[in-house]
């Protein structure tokens, strides 16, 4: 652990080259969308080429994952100055596209190889990653799949030197946009529902790959549907043991909830405080207190939720000494948040009144239009990544250890 | 947990062994079954004393260890896990930050070594109605004979009946809140026990005409600001204390379901009950946050002191509602009993909660201090 001087010094470096450094054009600019590859973000082509060389300079530095080895791309930092980095990105209003580049190349398919790759793997693929250059998708539900992940029937055969994948997947964000795909696949059909799953990784560009993008309900298409058809993943690219595909899932799904406990890049509800938009829309007593007093009470409900949210994930943080190792706590803080998150919006969207269903044109702010559609997107969130029952049974039995409340397989 | 220093450690360690050993709930149990008068077992809190809790707050120079008030709430957690009852709070922790944050010199003198070796017991006697209102102050202080008479009636004073001294909120004739020294042998001073649910040290205080020296003023804070931040001080002590009884509420209930067998399986393997106790525990990991950050903002001497310690109580409050209930709920039958100790738990959460505001006080003041 460095000391506080060290880490004050640490600061102050990494505040000056994010200054000299970011460049002008991408002020202002919704990064987010960019790098992420959503389908309503359109960049210029100044933002594009200011884009890509911000990206290789925080590359060079390794900052597109700076806790990771300097040999794989990344700084070899601790994560306390991981948390600098991106304080200071953020004091500084630049923004790290890199973990959006690579959609889930750097939360949650980097970590999980570093544990589980052969070295040969992890010089193959971080790399890229760590650079934001290459994009990764997840094969994970399938159509019959979904809360029951185990229940898969994506099937890779053993053809020699490559396995042949044929199936569906459904719900892989990012995958009409991806180079590379994670994927879950059965590769003994007669194991247990557990036993005889593997984790493969294969690129998407290949004839047996086929995605079509989901219209969701909030008008955005970040998932698809992905069909394999004699896809081909390479006997090197099993990431683990043949048939344990199980055990680094349930890593990867840790990381996963790791990296959807805290707050995600630009939000227009964070435009401007929930009780100041309430002031604006719904007004307030000589007192100063909002009139609509039932709202008020759930209002301030909700930032206590939210603090004590942002608490826990402190205390959490603080309790590992620095080191937040990915674990059942992480089931709590994804639920915690959820519930903030989601009462959030509700809460703004009843504040704004009418203005709150506006779907497109100019009788709408692009404030309030964004409110709206994080409001749609947002019911993913306790759906996704392990729904909000299953972060549940994940608490009462590998936290309280109840026993298993859901069915064995 | 909040990382704790080495010293924090080693006392929180030994308040956890002590109070299991020697103060478990049987013996509140023990107590109440005897019909003892003053609401708490002396000898228990004589053993408070010589381990020192009584200095906690108090700085070297008057006796004490100084050591905050994040130390002190670990052991009010460890003494709300087992419902034990003493002056403790009432007076080392109240009344030892009514002196440190109001006193002279000469008060610090005069009344913190007493508040130590326990000579004194102090307790803060605001409420004169039944729902606590911080500024509900009828009690008046007016200028006399080159000091104050007091005149009024408070009620619910926690370990008013054991109390040697009591910190009464009174209105200055600028009607400002002040608080004043009263000890509770001073003429005019007159008291009454109530009994309640959690069985503990309640009492009906009346002043008339209480005639005090100039010395009995608390003034080292001036119009109000003390009361204000005495209260505040006091509800993060409240929260950690109710953290207590709530995670020990939780961990009866979850042996409760890990052993009891209904229909062939434990009732913990009902996923209903399950997800119950999950929603539970994630309320706990908040509550515990809130509550620490509490007394840990006043340590700090932090901006937002004050909405922490409105969050403290109100988020530890909203955690022990539901636990207290689900207490008694997934017990069945049994937790309906005298005989089981989940009564004790409900009843000393809905005493607590209703103590120095309950929760939809301490949201409207968050709000409030939030500019809402």
């Amino acid at each position: 652990m460095q000391n506080g001087n060290e880490m004050e010094s640490f600061r102050s470096d990494v505040k000056a080259w994010v200054i000299e450094n970011f460049p002008a054009s991408l002020r202002g600019v919704d990064l987010a969308g960019i790098a992420g590859g959503e389908s309503g973000a359109k960049a210029d082509e100044e933002v594009k080429v200011g884009l890509d060389a911000w990206r290789q300079k925080l590359a060079e530095k390794g900052w597109g994952a700076p806790t990771w080895p300097v040999e794989y791309g990344g700084a070899g930092l601790t994560d306390p100055q991981a948390d600098i980095i991106g304080e200071e990105i953020h004091n500084a209003g630049a923004y790290n596209p890199i973990p959006h580049m690579t959609g889930m190349g750097v939360t949650m398919v980097g970590p999980t190889l570093l544990e589980y790759g052969t070295a040969e793997q992890k010089t193959r693929h971080l790399k890229g990653i760590a650079s934001g250059e290459i994009r990764w998708c997840l094969g994970l539900s399938e159509p019959n799949a979904g809360s029951d992940l185990a229940s898969l029937s994506t099937k890779a055969q053993d053809k020699g030197d490559y396995f042949a994948l044929n199936g569906q997947k459904v719900w892989t964000s990012g995958a009409h946009i991806s180079q590379w795909c994670g994927a879950l696949v059965r590769t003994d059909t007669d194991a247990g529902k557990r036993d005889g799953i593997s984790f493969v990784m294969l690129p998407m560009q290949q004839d047996g790959v086929e995605t079509r993008p989901i219209r969701l309900i909030s008008g955005i298409s970040p998932f698809c549907e992905t069909y394999f058809t004699d896809a081909r993943a390479e006997k090197g690219d099993l990431l683990g043991n043949l048939n344990d595909g199980w055990s680094v899932v349930k890593r990867l799904l840790q990381h996963e909830r790791q990296s959807q406990t805290g707050g995600r890049g630009v939000s227009m509800l964070d435009s401007e405080p929930l009780h100041v938009k309430a002031q604006r829309f719904v007004g307030t007593d000589d007192s100063g207190a909002l009139v609509d007093k039932d709202l008020r009470q759930r209002l301030v409900r909700n930032y206590m939720d939210g603090t004590a949210h942002r608490l826990t994930a402190q205390r959490i943080t603080d309790e590992a000494a620095g080191r937040v190792e990915v674990s059942a706590a992480a089931s709590i803080l994804k639920n915690s948040n959820t519930r903030f998150a989601q009462q959030k919006a509700e809460l703004a969207l009843e504040i704004m009144g009418s203005q709150g269903i506006g779907w497109s044109g100019e009788d709408f702010a692009e404030e309030e239009l964004g409110i709206v559609r994080e409001w749609l997107s947002g019911k993913a969130m306790s759906i996704y990544g392990g729904s909000y029952e299953v972060q549940n049974n994940i608490i009462s039995k590998n936290v309280l250890g109840l026993p298993e409340t859901t069915q064995k397989g | 947990m909040a990382a704790l220093t080495e010293e924090q450690s080693i006392l929180k360690d030994q308040a956890a062994s002590w109070v299991e050993a020697e103060l478990p709930v049987q013996k509140f149990r023990e107590f109440r079954n005897s019909n003892s008068d003053g609401g708490f077992d002396p000898k228990a809190w004589s053993a408070m004393v010589d381990m020192g809790w009584t200095g906690i707050l108090v700085p070297d120079a008057y006796g004490g260890s100084d050591l905050g008030y994040l130390t002190f709430g670990v052991i009010l957690e460890q003494l709300g896990r087992q419902l034990c009852a003493s002056p403790l709070f009432a007076s080392a922790y109240v009344g030892a930050s009514a002196i440190n944050l109001g006193g002279s010199d000469g008060q610090k003198q005069q009344w913190l070594p007493a508040i130590v070796d326990g000579s004194e017991i102090l307790t803060l006697a605001v409420d004169e109605q039944p729902r606590h209102q911080r500024d509900a102050i009828a009690c008046a202080a007016s200028a006399g004979d080159g000091g104050y008479v007091l005149s009024g009636a408070k009620t619910f004073v926690p370990e008013g009946m054991s109390a040697t001294t009591f910190v009464v909120a009174a209105k200055t004739d600028a009607a400002d809140i002040e608080l004043f020294l009263v000890p509770a042998n001073t003429a005019g001073v007159s008291r009454t026990g109530m009994a309640t649910v959690d069985n503990r040290d309640y009492a009906r205080v009346t002043l008339s005409d209480v005639a005090l020296p100039a010395e009995s003023h608390l003034g080292a804070l001036p119009g109000g600001e003390l009361h204000e931040h005495l209260l505040n001080r006091a509800c993060a002590g409240v929260a950690m204390e109710m953290l207590g009884v709530g995670c020990f509420s939780f961990e009866m209930t979850l042996d409760y379901l890990k052993t009891r067998k209904q229909f062939g399986k434990v009732i913990g393997s009902f996923q209903a009950l399950g997800h119950r106790a999950a929603e539970l525990y994630s309320a706990q990991e908040m509550a515990r946050s809130c509550a620490e950050a509490g007394v840990i903002a006043i340590d700090n001497d932090a901006d937002d002191q004050a909405a922490m310690s409105a969050l403290s109580k109100a988020k530890t409050g909203e955690f022990l509602f539901d636990m207290s209930n689900q207490l008694i709920q997934i017990h069945g039958g049994i937790g309906m009993t005298d005989d089981y100790d989940a009564g004790f738990y409900l009843k000393r959460a809905r005493a607590l909660e209703a103590l120095y505001g309950n929760q939809a006080l301490h949201r409207d003041r968050y709000a409030s201090l939030l500019g809402f």
